[in-house]
């Protein structure tokens, strides 16, 4: 086990044009914890995954996975890291294998080791008995599993996921969160967990709260609670970030 | 349970089953687009059956290399249709690079740890494979309607031919894909590219016919890849070696993969310009 965090990043900016979509954001997910990412739409987040999913170049700054810098050093970086995207990234034809070998081919795992992962990991996530049917036959959240036991194949350090709940039921939504948290607790991995649902914070939780593209808040909650001088996640995180706003409201 | 770790370095296995996983995986959805193969098909054979048979009469083809005798207009233009289906089969794989891009798969290849450079080339291959299947294809019904080469070797001393275009055709479409962020203007493109590329070829008449008539269009023929890519087939099927086609033909491969690497490239490409949420700039 390394002492580096599972996530690290360091006064990072990113502008598109004259836009800036990051400023100055600096933040750590440490392993084997849940961190959520909080923000409200167009807050940076998405910017951020792209860049440490080096979908682009941090311009400034510096992103480390499990202490490897992801542009001097992107393939280490990227071996190490898991990611759940927003949009949905399965091939609706293929079945629920095919989409998993895939993915560990792009790793570089092959042939029997592969299947032997995503059994294991299908099995873990309760789809074992779908593992032949195509994608496009399943619910909305066994998509989502699938993509998470997709992300974890090549047993990733950081695992990043991109509002993963958008779209889903209640009883999904809490699903996938308490088989999230599960993950952390028996793998030790590093969650960020980007949301706008602030009640998919537990107290325990790290919280990183991002507004207009600057660090609003990073702490635990009890800190978010303290500082937004409110007794709720919503109301806190809506005092940090619009100091005008009514409280009482959730985000 | 605890987690494995995948192997941490890049072995040269690793490469290959890589390399192999996404010339699978395209293979896979090919098969499932049972729609696309018959279009890739059927619009070849339209041509073959209908344009050339009308055209027969009217367009004489002298004694041309590496024909050694005159030859029926279907069979000159045969390895004009093989280069579309290439041609078509390249912007293809490119538009579902875009396509791909938009949503997300593409972001699943790119979040792999091997280089970009390596999964652009993987990419490809993959493409230029199912070119092939297309390509077969059409030859063998083209057999049937009697369009054949001089020996049944030609069908073997094509291939490697075969793999340079699509090389070159799907390096082409991959560095315009990165250029193009919505459908509808791919779809636009594909009408600019694919039809003057077509038409301005050997693909349809011989370039002596081209020069007789026009000395400026005959320029731009002459200088247009896409020929080269005809002329190398041409010659290929027939098992011989155009040498200024090959040179063609292997420097705008090169250079279009170099195009479309620099443009995948996160920090100097495109994409970080363009990678906006909302498309800023």
């Amino acid at each position: 086990m390394t002492s580096a965090p599972a996530l690290e990043v360091e006064r990072v900016s990113h502008a598109f044009g004259a836009r800036k979509a990051l400023d100055d954001v600096s933040l750590v997910a440490p392993s084997g914890a849940f961190t959520a990412l909080l923000g409200q739409n167009g807050a940076g987040k998405t910017t951020l995954f792209s860049l440490v999913t080096r979908l682009y170049q941090n311009a400034s700054g510096a992103i480390r996975v499990e202490g490897f810098d992801v542009r001097r050093t992107p393939s280490q970086a990227l071996a190490r890291l898991g990611v759940v995207f927003q949009a949905r990234t399965l091939d609706l034809e293929l079945t629920v294998m095919q989409n998993l070998q895939y993915h560990a081919a792009l790793h570089g795992i092959g042939g029997r080791e592969a299947r032997g992962r995503a059994r294991a990991l299908l099995e873990r996530f309760g789809l074992a008995d779908r593992a032949g049917e195509r994608v496009r036959s399943l619910s909305g959240g066994q998509m989502r599993r699938v993509e998470i036991a997709r992300a974890l194949l090549h047993g990733p350090s950081l695992l990043l996921l991109d509002e993963p709940t958008v779209g889903l039921d209640i009883g999904s939504r809490r699903a996938l969160l308490a088989e999230t948290r599960r993950l952390i607790a028996e793998d030790g991995v590093g969650v960020l967990w980007a949301t706008h649902l602030v009640d998919e914070i537990e107290a325990a939780d790290g919280v990183v709260a991002l507004h207009q593209g600057r660090v609003a808040f990073s702490g635990d909650v009890a800190g978010l609670k303290a500082q937004g001088g409110a007794d709720d996640v919503g109301a806190a995180f809506l005092a940090l970030v619009e100091p005008g706003a009514s409280r009482g409201h959730a985000a | 349970m605890s987690r494995t770790a995948a192997p941490r370095a890049l072995t040269l296995r690793g490469y290959a089953i890589s390399l192999w996983g996404v010339v699978w995986r395209e293979g896979l959805r090919f098969v499932h687009q049972r729609g696309r193969f018959l279009s890739a098909l059927v619009r070849p054979l339209v041509w073959l059956f209908i344009f050339a048979a009308g055209f027969r009469a009217t367009l004489g083809v002298s004694i041309i290399p590496p024909y050694e005798t005159y030859v029926l207009y279907e069979v000159y233009i045969a390895p004009g249709l093989i280069a579309m289906i290439q041609l078509f089969n390249g912007l293809q794989s490119s538009l579902s690079m875009v396509y791909d891009r938009e949503v997300g798969a593409m972001r699943i290849l790119l979040v792999s740890p091997y280089p970009r450079w390596h999964l652009l080339v993987a990419k490809l291959l993959a493409g230029v494979a199912v070119s092939l299947l297309q390509v077969y294809a059409f030859l063998l019904v083209a057999w049937f309607w009697e369009v054949r080469p001089d020996s049944s070797w030609g069908y073997l001393t094509v291939l490697p031919a075969l793999v340079l275009s699509g090389l070159m055709l799907g390096a082409m479409g991959l560095a315009m894909s990165s250029l193009f962020k919505q459908l509808e203007n791919f779809a636009s493109v594909m009408n600019f590219v694919i039809f003057p590329m077509f038409f301005a070829s050997s693909a349809l008449y011989p370039l002596w016919r081209v020069q007789q008539s026009s000395v400026l269009l005959y320029d731009i023929c002459r200088f247009n890849p896409f020929t080269h890519a005809v002329e190398l087939i041409r010659f290929a099927l027939y098992g011989q070696v155009e040498w200024t086609s090959l040179a063609v033909v292997a420097g705008f491969a090169a250079a279009s993969l170099i195009a479309a690497v620099i443009a995948y490239d996160p920090s100097a490409g495109l994409t970080a310009r363009r990678g906006g949420p909302g498309g800023a700039r």
